[in-house]
């Protein structure tokens, strides 16, 4: 098995072309200076990412309001989203890891549970509680409560379910690690327990909660199920493209594609530097 | 006293984030789709308990035909993922060595990295009518007129392997890489062919690991959306398109509740039957990918 045969390494070799073929199309054909984004090719040109339209009759991506608010939304989204993961996440995972109670396998096996779901199952589910709640609160209350409608806050809701799940598994795989007797060697020589846990246990965990957060930014970012059920008139970025994609774009969204892809790039190795720090 | 009762307080206040997360965020939308589901509009206005909803979904053939081919489509490409993933798998664990099979392995997770979106975009610029292989082969002369490639089912399982593929890759080459090479060569020893050693030694030693790759792949593909109805077009016909369609089209939420719980279902069927032939636990399961 350790020879391997020509026709296997031809298989694999065949295999990686097929794997960045559809991304090296998407990236090359943003740099064309044509009207549609497709062959034959018409000469390079950057107007897809800085141009105002003139060239063209449609601006590129930097100098679209479509665009730029997309990418905008899609951040007031991520960042929440990812902040949140963090902080509840770290909170779970002590949960799991150091609390005893009756019932806690149970809660394990709950929080794994939104994985299973389809997250088109989990944006409708959310949809129509919260539609159900602001139905009731507005009429008790006898005000409008936006944001329990479609809209950003019940995207960030949304994406939060199942990637809690996600963070909540990444910080409690490192928290398992943690050595106790670090922890008891600060209490005896007299720390608090606030400053226990500045000094000696987060830093412990930094690796994960870094790793979590990006890991949370990234699957917020690309999440399309869940918020194309949650969206309201404000569109993530994801939720443009395909709009786009349905109704034939201009080669900007091969731009947006390619910044995305140089934007995940640069995530992706930070997570990978972390990674293999925390080993 | 005083202690006992601060750290009671303490713990409530460390379990609160998971429960409102669990409660208000899993478990009580779920029971809400659930009414939902059971809920049929009598009147403008109002609604009243029944089955209508589910029974509306057996008597349209439109629905269940979908709701079986998502179902069909699913299973087939799983298959069709796990043949093409294995040969890579393999090769990762068991051939490549250092630096190679960092960087192979890295190679692998890149494209998955970036948005469901612009891999469909990809694949869109490739096989359509004015898409690149089109030109292509119109450039070499096998063809003279436009080839279109999308919109039909060969392009939506294509972009559905191709989307499951890293989920697959990933378990398999962990379960591939505890493999004791001694029990290989003495397989080799005792005069086994390289197909029989694989059959009998390799194939049975992944299975914790092919069990958890197609139920991944399984759930992913199910759940898809954007991949059957970008590059499947009108014909991609995809079950969670239904939902969304009774959703937001036509506003129709009592029924798009029952497809909804339709989906759940058989998602959770075909994981839990997965789980069931195989002896293994969600759990362990889901730490393998």
């Amino acid at each position: 098995m350790n020879r391997p045969t020509i026709a296997w390494k031809l298989y694999i070799a065949a295999f990686y072309v097929f794997l960045f073929a559809p991304l090296l199309i998407v990236a090359i054909f943003a740099f064309n200076a044509s009207p549609f984004p497709s062959p034959p090719w018409r000469g390079f040109t950057l107007e897809w990412f800085f141009g105002t339209g003139a060239v063209f009759g449609k601006p590129g991506v930097l100098a679209d309001p479509i665009w730029l608010d997309s990418i905008g939304n899609s951040f007031k989204v991520a960042v929440p989203v990812a902040v949140l993961a963090v902080l509840l996440g770290t909170v779970n995972a002590w949960v799991l890891e150091r609390a005893e109670f009756r019932g806690k396998t149970f809660l394990a096996m709950m929080m794994l549970w939104p994985l299973v779901i389809p997250g088109v199952v989990l944006g409708i589910s959310i949809l129509a509680f919260f539609s159900r709640l602001a139905n009731g609160l507005e009429e008790w209350l006898q005000t409008d409560l936006d944001f329990l409608r479609p809209g950003l806050t019940l995207v960030i809701l949304g994406q939060l379910s199942f990637i809690l799940t996600i963070s909540t598994l990444i910080i409690a795989a490192r928290l398992r690690k943690f050595d106790r007797s670090l922890e008891e060697a600060a209490f005896d020589l007299g720390a608090s327990r606030t400053r226990v846990l500045r000094t000696v246990t987060l830093p412990f965990l930094s690796p994960a909660l870094i790793g979590a957060g990006l890991v949370a930014l990234l699957m917020s970012f690309e999440n399309f199920n869940t918020t194309l059920m949650l969206v309201g008139s404000d569109a993530p970025l994801p939720i443009t493209m395909y709009g786009q994609m349905r109704e034939g774009a201009t080669p900007a969204i091969n731009a947006v594609s390619l910044l995305l892809m140089l934007g995940v790039g640069g995530i992706a190795s930070v997570f990978a530097l972390t990674s293999k720090a925390e080993r | 006293m005083m202690t006992k009762q601060a750290s009671r307080l303490t713990f409530f206040l460390l379990v609160a984030p998971a429960i409102l997360w669990l409660g208000l965020l899993i478990v009580l939308p779920h029971v809400e789709i659930l009414v939902l589901s059971f809920s049929e509009r009598v009147a403008p206005r109002v609604y009243a308990f029944g089955f209508g909803n589910y029974l509306e979904f057996f008597t349209e053939p439109l629905y269940w035909r979908t709701f079986a081919r998502t179902a069909f489509m699913s299973i087939l490409v799983t298959a069709l993922t796990l043949v093409l993933a294995f040969p890579i798998a393999l090769y990762i664990a068991r051939v490549a060595q250092g630096r190679v099979k960092a960087m192979l392995l890295l190679l692998c997770l890149l494209p998955f990295w970036v948005s469901e979106l612009v891999r469909t975009l990809g694949w869109m610029m490739l096989l359509r009518e004015t898409g690149v292989i089109s030109y292509v082969l119109r450039a070499v002369g096998l063809a003279d007129q436009p080839v279109e490639l999308l919109y039909n089912d060969g392009a939506v399982i294509l972009g559905l392997v191709y989307g499951g593929l890293l989920f697959m890759i990933v378990p398999l080459a962990n379960a591939l890489e505890s493999l004791d090479q001694s029990v290989v060569e003495a397989g080799f020893d005792l005069g086994g062919s390289r197909w029989t050693v694989l059959r009998r030694i390799v194939i049975p030693h992944a299975m914790p690991g092919i069990v958890a790759g197609s139920i991944i792949v399984f759930m992913l593909t199910v759940g898809n959306f954007a991949t059957p109805v970008l590059l499947g077009g009108k014909n991609g016909l995809w079950f969670t398109e239904q939902i969304y369609a009774q959703f937001i089209t036509r506003f129709n939420w009592p029924q798009g509740a029952a497809f909804g719980m339709l989906l759940l279902l058989l998602s959770s069927a075909i994981v839990w039957l997965g789980l069931r032939l195989t002896g293994q636990s969600l759990g362990t399961t889901l730490k393998q990918a």
